[in-house]
């Protein structure tokens, strides 16, 4: 599937959400029920702020010391019987997800929700093998059916309702299915046995990679990451470079952070923990292991003033109480990551010329700092790629701002222009005020007869 | 009594002069004597949000060093934004262009730079009367970057007769945002109309704020919907209630 950044710009797409009533709807809801959530899980535990600045070191730890933790996580996932394949960009991690699929012989591949898969185009790259990759995550199944791409970080359908899933399953039902959640869900659950038992090979995200045993770790709600890993033959985790701990003690907090800040949750459902294949004795787990490790432009970010995005743990807070997603939701963005998350990562990941402007998707209210459990200053990231890119600003807007500013760094000039701008406010009529803002609002005026504020105090009224 | 240094802001001196002289009347009524920096311009703010910090900074040294030169004892600004861009931002604008000279200025000038609400409050409750029901923004910049929250409220809850309503997204960001409300006029509208919806349901009298900024932005919005409801800056209403 393409990417919405191709051909369309951020105004288009914005407008084109705002304007649908069901979509603002269902945003409105979920960013609600998602941010209360939040809300009563972190502040049922009391130190919970604490936790954040634990989460933000360790990030920050992990980060700076990266290629050693990935060195070290790499000799343990190999010690236990697993492969390692680090890709340089998405087109090498889908040939090798791809390469593995095809030698198992499969037909059929298994996935669960994993946010680097679609960043990488994975789906496309099997089913030009004529390999069916079969999405097990509710959300992301619901929305592969429907030939959409996810909306959400952690909740890939939330831009639809009961009744548009149901519509979406009566398509491949029959049409005998109610908008009841429960039932939409048995039948979810049906469907996706078969697959889980056809396949041979299962593709799946990873939450946190642990170095010091060479463990990677998921958290699911719905089992189907468990299923995943364990049922086919060969498993095959992909994992973005920067998600990673040293230890367990690290590993630990950051569990204590991810579903807080995610949906509330003290815990998720299902928590699992993957070292190698299976070994001889063990009852159950795959033939295969594979651990692809994907670059894709993040290491370009290291050492760079955005580091800090690396430290990342997908949890979607910054989503979930950011005013612009509320009403572009995540296809605004354009692209795989969404929110104010997206807006900083998607320039970076080696979009910057599509991306160029997602950097202007925020008001820089900073809800997303405030709700990011690892801290990331994600408005300032926002406004140092604002800073990037008024670099390379044209003539016009760049003479603007230096006309600006000469005018406005001499107190002279700067009374001349706000008395100017003062009287014009009094008299313009309202189609020549900037299109930009009239389109939806009055434009202030300084009340008629009244002198401008300084002209009022030198004249020494009370 | 106090010498309080005033920063009018350049939407005061532009469109809202009623909002500066209010500004003026309550802190003599506090028996502070008001003046103000006479070449003190803008924070440099709307240059600095939109990615140009050169030119920012050119604008900001300009009201560093009138404000520094100041003889006063507190500058007041009544704008939680540009109270922001001068005791958090300026310091890193400064950094970010090199000025490390004009950083560390900004850094020794920060404490003494008060926002309004903040700096009314601090000197304690004044009797008043404002029998209205309100609503109150909470200011993006101020709430989260100066963590001046309950100040407003205070000063609010203080006057006989006013009620402040519940308002379930009074801490969420009204659109304007500077340029971003000309540059994504659809988003800062909608995010507009999504405040205001729930502000509605609250059944306020008035729509109170500490930022003229987005006061401007949600009137203009209002008045464009012909909604009727009030704006009013919160030392409007002091004027009114003291």
């Amino acid at each position: 599937m393409k990417d919405l950044l191709e051909g369309t710009t951020l105004r288009q797409r914005a407008r084109a959400a705002i304007a649908d009533e069901h979509l603002s709807e269902a945003l409105e809801q979920a960013s609600d029920r998602l941010t209360n959530l939040k809300l009563i899980g972190s502040s049922a535990l009391e130190n919970y702020e604490e936790l954040r600045d634990a989460g933000r070191y360790i990030r920050g730890r992990v980060i700076a010391n990266l290629s050693q933790v990935l060195g070290k996580l790499t000799d343990n996932v190999e010690a236990s019987g697993g492969k390692v394949f680090f890709a340089s960009d998405g087109a090498e991690a889908a040939e090798y997800v791809s390469r593995v699929a095809v030698n198992a012989g499969a037909r059929t591949v298994v996935k669960s929700k994993s946010m680097a898969s679609e960043e990488i185009h994975l789906n496309d790259a099997l089913e030009n093998l004529d390999i069916e990759a079969v999405e097990t995550d509710l959300g992301e199944w619901i929305i592969q059916l429907a030939h959409q791409t996810p909306s959400h970080i952690i909740a890939p359908a939330i831009h639809l309702t009961a009744q548009d899933v149901s519509d979406i399953f009566n398509k491949i039902s029959e049409g005998d299915l109610s908008d009841v959640p429960s039932e939409l869900c048995a039948f979810a659950r049906e469907q996706l046995r078969q697959k889980f038992l056809e396949s041979d090979v299962g593709v799946s995200g990873v939450n946190f990679g642990i170095a010091e045993t060479g463990t990677i770790a998921i958290v699911t709600n719905e089992g189907n990451g468990r299923l995943v890993t364990s049922l086919p033959r060969v498993h095959v985790a992909i994992m973005g470079m920067e998600r990673v701990v040293e230890t367990w003690e690290q590993f630990d907090v950051m569990l204590a952070l991810l579903p807080r800040a995610a949906t509330g949750q003290q815990i998720t459902t299902y928590v699992n923990m993957v070292t190698g294949p299976r070994r001889p004795g063990e009852a159950d787990g795959p033939d295969e292991f594979h651990l692809v490790i994907l670059d894709n432009g993040r290491s370009d970010i290291l050492g760079t003033e955005f580091q800090e995005i690396l430290h990342c743990i997908r949890c979607g807070a910054c989503l979930n109480v950011c005013p612009v997603f509320r009403q572009i939701g995540g296809h605004g963005y354009g692209w795989v990551y969404s929110g104010p998350v997206g807006a900083v990562l998607t320039p970076l990941l080696n979009r910057a010329e599509e991306a160029g402007e997602l950097q202007d998707a925020s008001s820089l209210c900073g809800a997303c700092w405030e709700a990011c459990p690892v801290k990331i200053p994600l408005q300032d990231l926002l406004l140092g790629l604002r800073r990037k890119k008024a670099e390379d600003a044209g003539g016009i807007q760049k003479a603007m701002w230096r006309g600006w500013a000469a005018a406005w760094s001499r107190p002279r000039a700067y009374k001349e222009s706000v008395r100017s701008a003062a009287t014009m406010s009094k008299i313009v009529p309202e189609q020549f005020a900037p299109k930009g803002w009239r389109a939806g609002r009055k434009i202030p005026r300084a009340p008629k007869g009244t002198p401008s504020f300084r002209s009022w105090f030198e004249s020494g009224e009370k | 009594m106090l010498r309080v240094g005033l920063l009018p802001t350049c939407v005061v001196d532009s469109v809202a002069p009623q909002v500066g002289v209010a500004v003026v009347r309550v802190l003599r009524k506090m028996g502070h004597e008001v003046t103000i920096p006479k070449t003190a311009t803008c924070c440099g703010q709307p240059a600095w949000n939109s990615g140009f910090a050169e030119e920012s900074a050119s604008v900001a040294k300009t009201t560093l060093e009138a404000l520094e030169n100041h003889k006063s004892d507190v500058i007041v600004v009544p704008a939680g934004s540009c109270a922001t861009m001068i005791k958090v931002f300026w310091q890193e604008l400064f950094e970010v262009v090199g000025d490390h000279d004009a950083s560390h200025r900004a850094q020794r000038l920060a404490p003494r730079v008060r926002e309004f609400s903040e700096f009314v409050a601090s000197r304690g409750v004044m009797p008043g009367k404002y029998p209205h029901r309100v609503a109150y923004h909470h200011s993006c910049h101020m709430l989260r970057e100066l963590g001046i929250k309950e100040q407003p409220e205070k000063i609010l809850g203080g006057l006989d007769g006013c009620t402040r309503a519940e308002w379930l997204a009074d801490e969420r960001c009204c659109g304007f945002g500077g340029m971003f409300s000309i540059k994504q006029p659809e988003m800062s509208v909608a995010m507009a109309d999504d405040k205001i919806e729930s502000l509605k349901e609250t059944q306020s009298e008035a729509l109170i704020g500490c930022d003229q900024s987005c006061l401007m932005h949600l009137e203009g919005r209002l008045r464009r919907r012909g909604e009727s409801i009030q704006v009013k800056h919160l030392a409007e209403v002091l004027e009114e209630a003291l």
